[in-house]
């Protein structure tokens, strides 16, 4: 799932041409036929987006926003309690429990994720002529649904049936009861986020082959060895598509949810229970608790944006938008 | 530094010497460099990556009884192919495979319908604003869709939509905003004076989508239906909110009839061989289509 830096050329195109119409036309000025017409057109080619996006979109996060002020079981009128979800959100151990697998699901999640799909993108890079097959099978598992990805997983760590626990004994580790044991499961789970590493490394290796060869060049003249190459060349080139796979990353992971409804249901003891599925429980399990579900929406959506806010204004430090 | 000075001191023949075996171990570094170590590094992540499908397929053949061999046997000993029928009967998999199977379908006539009617209104229509229209666009896809959950199930109970297909397949139609962002992206490519040498023949905007830009669009519309269609068979978190009986579930959650029958004795081979049934369409288009996937990815995401 990730758009890559298409999406970043698209939107300054899509900026500047704006700017340009904007500076051609003048501001205040009154819209010819035709311009009319084409808006009339415009706007009726879009009409299908515009109702899915008010009806699908809009309405939902202004109706969820309306629902977390009241108490609802689903059934029968919301009562207005004002702010009493919020209130029980602070006193909710067990939401605290989520949260803060959640954020430490994304912190672990995230930033190895991208170490291992540049890891591959670098490998790949290379001119090494059967890449093709390796691309094959590690983009394969990202194509995959998840919940069969999960249900493998629930076999593959099994502590007696599973394969990755015969050989940790082979090499004589004692191996954990993954999915059975608090310290494990949410690493567990993390490394199952890593199979999809493939669709990001392919989205990097597209961002490598446009570094163009001559800085290389130029930085070997300087003298500049692998490593240097790749923190003064690849690394800073590379920034702007980190830092898309980054926000999409993070925002993902807040959303974690298939493997722990599948392999863990929450356990053991909480430890994967996370964000969203407590959420989804809320609403669907615990006798319908729409209201308190609906609170947590709006903190999800809302933590979900500071995140991706925060990203954002630290990357001017880190990000290179105009070294070539 | 150091090899100036040993050079000086050594004198010239030496150093017509060394230089050739400098030249090797520069050429052995860089064959270290550009095949050994990447060539490890891919071939070792590979098997790792591999290794679950392995093991799905492995466990997918074993017997009953090799199941409850400890240690794990690591290749089937018999393959027992008879697990692949047997699994199709513990829980009503040609049902499931058929509900998955029209949600999917209308999903993709849903997207091949709303998506590039949208996309030809953000491209080759223009209007003023209407590249700040498509930043809207391009931000709804942060939105989680976990946020919305709540709101829509109850949306959609209101329309007595649950524990119908409606609330999956609905929203299709009314385009999804990465295959607009990839619609747009090809429209923008074919040339302006297409549209402009049929305006002049007299031909409406609708003529010029329908018989000029559509007809050249069908490569895009292949890979929208491809991952429109997987992430509709893919899908997990919609079904299990809005499917009620389980006569209409799909394969996905299907699946987990094999948890709840007794989940301490969860048969690990027909549940894999089960698994394995539902992802072997998506292999076979993935490995069919490949290209298409590798080129969209450079586009938008899928799932």
């Amino acid at each position: 799932m990730n758009p890559s830096t298409t999406v970043q050329t698209t939107v300054d195109e899509s900026l500047s041409a704006a700017a340009r119409a904007q500076g051609r036309t003048g501001r205040f000025h009154l819209p010819s036929r035709g311009e009319r017409r084409n808006l009339v057109l415009g706007l009726l080619f879009i009409s299908p987006w515009l109702v899915g996006f008010l009806a699908f979109l809009v309405y939902p996060i202004y109706y969820t926003f309306r629902l977390s002020f009241t108490r609802y079981s689903g059934f029968g009128q919301p009562t207005w309690i004002g702010l009493a979800n919020y209130q029980r959100m602070f006193d909710d151990q067990v939401y605290h429990t989520a949260l803060w697998n959640t954020f430490y699901y994304v912190a672990l999640a995230v930033p190895i994720g991208v170490i291992v799909a540049m890891v591959l993108a670098l490998a790949m890079n290379a001119p090494v002529p059967e890449v093709p097959v390796y691309r094959t099978i590690l983009f394969m598992p990202s194509v995959l649904p998840l919940f069969a990805i999960s249900f493998i997983f629930l076999t593959l760590l099994d502590p007696n049936q599973g394969i990755v626990n015969e050989f940790l004994r082979e090499f004589g580790i004692h191996p954990p009861n993954w999915f059975g044991d608090t310290r494990y499961a949410k690493i567990a789970i993390v490394a199952i986020a890593q199979f999809g590493a493939g669709q990001v490394a392919l989205i990097f290796l597209a961002g490598l082959k446009g570094i163009p060869q001559s800085l290389y060049e130029a930085a070997m003249i300087d003298g500049a060895g692998i490593a240097s190459r790749f923190r003064n060349v690849t690394l800073p080139l590379m920034t702007p598509v980190i830092l898309y796979d980054l926000i999409l990353g993070v925002s993902q992971g807040l959303q974690v949810f298939t493997e722990s409804y599948i392999i863990t249901q929450g356990g053991p003891a909480n430890s994967t229970n996370f964000y969203v599925y407590y959420l989804y429980a809320n609403a669907f399990r615990y006798g319908g608790q729409m209201g308190y579900a609906a609170a947590m929406a709006v903190v999800l959506f809302l933590i979900t944006f500071a995140i991706a806010i925060l990203i954002f204004q630290t990357s001017n430090r880190w990000v290179h938008y105009d070294v070539t | 530094m150091a090899t100036i000075t040993r050079d000086q001191a050594t004198g010239a023949g030496i150093t017509d010497l060394e230089r050739p075996g400098r030249a090797t171990q520069r050429r052995l570094r860089r064959l270290l460099g550009q095949q050994v170590v990447p060539r490890i590094i891919l071939i070792v992540m590979c098997a790792v990556f591999i290794l679950p499908f392995y093991w799905m397929v492995a466990l997918a053949l074993k017997s009953n009884h090799e199941l409850s061999i400890y240690p794990p046997t690591l290749w089937p000993h018999s393959l027992e192919w008879f697990n692949f029928k047997k699994a199709t009967e513990v829980f009503p998999f040609w049902r499931f495979l058929w509900n998955t199977t029209a949600i999917t379908a209308l999903t993709i006539i849903g997207s091949v319908i709303s998506n590039p009617i949208i996309a030809y209104g953000f491209s080759r229509i223009e209007w003023p604003g209407r590249d700040k229209v498509f930043l809207v666009v391009l931000a709804s896809v942060f939105v989680p869709f976990p946020v919305l959950i709540v709101a829509l199930f109850d949306i959609f109970a209101r329309l007595h939509w649950v524990n119908t297909y409606l609330p999956l397949v609905v929203p299709r139609f009314f385009g999804t905003a990465f295959w607009i962002f990839l619609m747009r992206q090809f429209f923008m490519q074919i040339p302006r004076d297409i549209s402009d040498a049929a305006r002049i023949d007299g031909a409406n905007e609708f003529q010029i989508f329908w018989r000029i830009i559509l007809p050249q669009s069908l490569p895009a519309l292949g890979v929208i239906s491809i991952f429109a269609g997987i992430a509709a068979w893919n899908d997990f978190l919609g079904p299990l909110i809005y499917l009620q009986d389980a006569s209409k579930y799909t394969l996905s959650i299907g699946l987990t009839f094999f948890q709840s029958q007794d989940s301490y004795d969860v048969k690990f081979n027909l549940l894999m061989a089960a698994s394995a049934l539902v992802v072997l369409p998506v292999v076979v288009l993935f490995l069919l289509f490949q290209r298409a996937f590798v080129e969209g990815i450079s586009v938008g995401s899928f799932k």
